[in-house]
């Protein structure tokens, strides 16, 4: 697996009127790679992916596909994309045959090669079956894997999906994710989600972006080790006092968990494990339970976009001082 | 990559019933009026044989069927075109050509290429009719060719600006109620500003002075600049509407 740099970013911003959707981001997507694009609604994502897509040009900064600059030689560059839009861009009046082979022919795959390529994003999108049907016939599911196979019909090495989950049974969604893993082994792919156990199942790295900036950008092994924060989860029969809990030497507070566990932060380079069980034996408090807290994705993702939202909220605070509202 | 997309759109307008029913209707009326202005060349033949100059069988019959054409067609190009844009932004397919390898000239061409393909199949039909007066009459085929020639630079204006009001807006119905707006404003332009001296210019900017000439046989280059123009001019503002489309917001 090499590591070719596919798509660089650079200080990409984009501003709708008054409004800045999207403020300085600057990122990299390499080859053989996986890029969960997390963020609440209207964040900035698919603004984002129109970007790169070439389907919206930015207000500032510079996207470079494989070499080629998206605004100097925009052809060049966006044959090595594939895009799958929010909706799919399907013509509902077409069957799934007629549609990929149009698709091919935009793509300017050879004449050629294009019924091996149709069948191929046929078999990997699981369509083998539905070659003759209209798409507007097909259920939600079935469109969005002909979305899928749409964006990759032509082998591009930069696929761009854009929450291609949505609206799909549990099973479809697994079949989906492990599609994308695939497409992960030698394309790179970037995929924007709201569905966070879809980041951490699929993706080799996370970027959360919120109010069109880059808040976080880590790979999964990186934020496995932000998720094992400075917490510890006990449980006792008998639950001591939590002042007699802070007490002990590097403990920040406690906070009741779920199920009658409690939750002791401490400073990172203190563990507090040995003098929790030594208290546990001394009061005979009957500690059933301790292990190291884990933070879920989740919690990242919300501490991280409501920080932002809550410094925002702070300052029209301080300004006014005599509070009239 | 320009006929890709040309002969998909072609294709695609026979999948909905409306290319059809525009053929027909076509047909049908062009062919009444065909064989209702024949019937007035037989009623008048002993006459005109008669009269020393008289028009022929091509020029009673010819400029007749093309003017009324041009009228009917003047609705129906509307119709046909009002969809070629406005339906991808609505269904937001857009992005498929966006971000295919293409410049946004080549997807404005080969969808004017698409709606090209179409009325050419019209106008072939439209000129079986006259055409088929060979099998026992002899006509002037310098006029048919003129006049054909213009009603085909006339149906190209007409879908340069019809493709364009498509790419303002995403509701099929306001494309082609502004393409019909528009085409008739240019058709009618000359109705206003006469007997006013010091060349009428309203009058010359309208459609249907461009096009009596071919009808009587004339083929002036002027006339024929003018149409390519209405062509390029409208082609062009489309482009730069859909380039809008990806800067703007």
């Amino acid at each position: 697996m090499s590591h070719n740099t596919l798509v660089e970013i650079r200080n990409l911003s984009r501003s709708y009127g008054a409004l800045q959707a999207v403020k300085d981001v600057s990122f990299t997507i390499r080859q053989g790679e996986v890029l969960g694009f997390l963020g609440p609604n209207g964040a900035g994502k698919t603004t984002t992916m129109q970007i790169i897509s070439g389907n919206l040009a930015p207000s500032g900064g510079s996207v470079t596909i494989a070499d080629h600059d998206l605004l100097e030689d925009p052809r060049a560059a966006k044959g090595q994309i594939g895009y799958l839009p929010e909706s799919p861009p399907l013509y509902r009046e077409l069957t799934v045959d007629e549609y990929l082979d149009y698709c091919a022919a935009l793509n300017q795959v050879p004449r050629a090669q294009r019924l091996t390529a149709r069948e191929n994003a046929k078999e990997r999108c699981g369509l083998h079956d539905a070659g003759r049907r209209l798409i507007g016939n097909l259920s939600k599911g079935f469109q969005q894997r002909v979305g899928i196979a749409q964006a990759i019909i032509h082998l591009p090495p930069v696929v761009i999906l854009d929450e291609p989950t949505v609206g799909l049974d549990p099973i479809q969604i697994r079949e989906i994710r492990a599609l994308i893993r695939e497409l992960g082994r030698d394309h790179g792919v970037i995929l924007s989600t709201h569905i966070l156990p879809e980041v951490q199942s699929t993706c080799d790295r996370v970027q959360i972006i919120n109010q069109g900036e880059l808040v976080l950008n880590e790979s999964i092994e990186g934020l496995e080790h932000h998720m094992k924060s400075a917490s510890l989860t006990v449980a006792f029969h008998q639950p001591p006092d939590n002042t007699a809990l802070e007490n002990l030497p590097g403990v920040k507070s406690v906070q009741p968990g779920k199920d009658g566990r409690l939750r002791v932060f401490h400073e990172a380079d203190r563990n507090p494990t040995d003098a929790i069980l030594r208290l546990a034996v001394e009061k005979n408090l009957g500690l059933y339970e301790i292990r190291p807290g884990r933070l879920s994705l989740e919690q990242i993702f919300v501490d991280l976009t409501t920080d932002t939202a809550s410094e925002n909220a702070k300052p029209p605070d301080a300004n006014t001082t005599d509070g009239g509202v | 990559m320009i006929l890709t997309i040309g002969l998909r759109e072609f294709k695609s307008l026979f999948l909905s019933p409306l290319a059809w029913s525009i053929l027909a209707v076509v047909q049908v009326i062009l062919g009444f009026l065909f064989l209702s202005r024949l019937e007035v060349f037989q009623l008048y033949q002993p006459q005109l044989m008669a009269m020393d100059g008289a028009p022929g069988l091509t020029e009673i019959v010819l400029p007749d069927l093309l003017g009324n054409a041009a009228v009917i067609l003047l609705l129906v190009v509307p119709l046909l075109t009002m969809r070629v844009m406005a339906e991808e932004r609505r269904n937001r397919t857009l992005a498929l050509l966006f971000s295919a390898p293409l410049s946004m000239t080549e997807i404005v061409l080969g969808k004017y290429v698409g709606i090209l393909l179409f009325l050419l199949v019209l106008l072939l039909m439209i000129a079986l009719m006259p055409l088929s007066l060979l099998a026992g009459a002899s006509l002037d085929l310098g006029l048919v060719a003129s006049g054909f020639l213009g009603l085909a630079l006339l149906l190209a204006g007409f879908a340069a600006v019809g493709l364009f009001m498509s790419t303002l807006t995403q509701y099929t119905t306001v494309a082609a109620i502004s393409t019909f707006g528009a085409l008739l404003l240019f058709w009618i332009l000359d109705w206003s500003g006469q007997g006013i001296a010091g060349g009428n210019w309203l009058a010359y900017l309208s459609l249907f002075n461009h096009y009596k000439p071919f009808l009587e046989g004339i083929f002036d280059s002027a006339d024929a600049a003018y149409h390519i123009l209405v062509i390029v001019t409208f082609l062009v503002l489309s482009i730069r509407r859909l380039d809008a489309d990806r800067l703007g917001g």
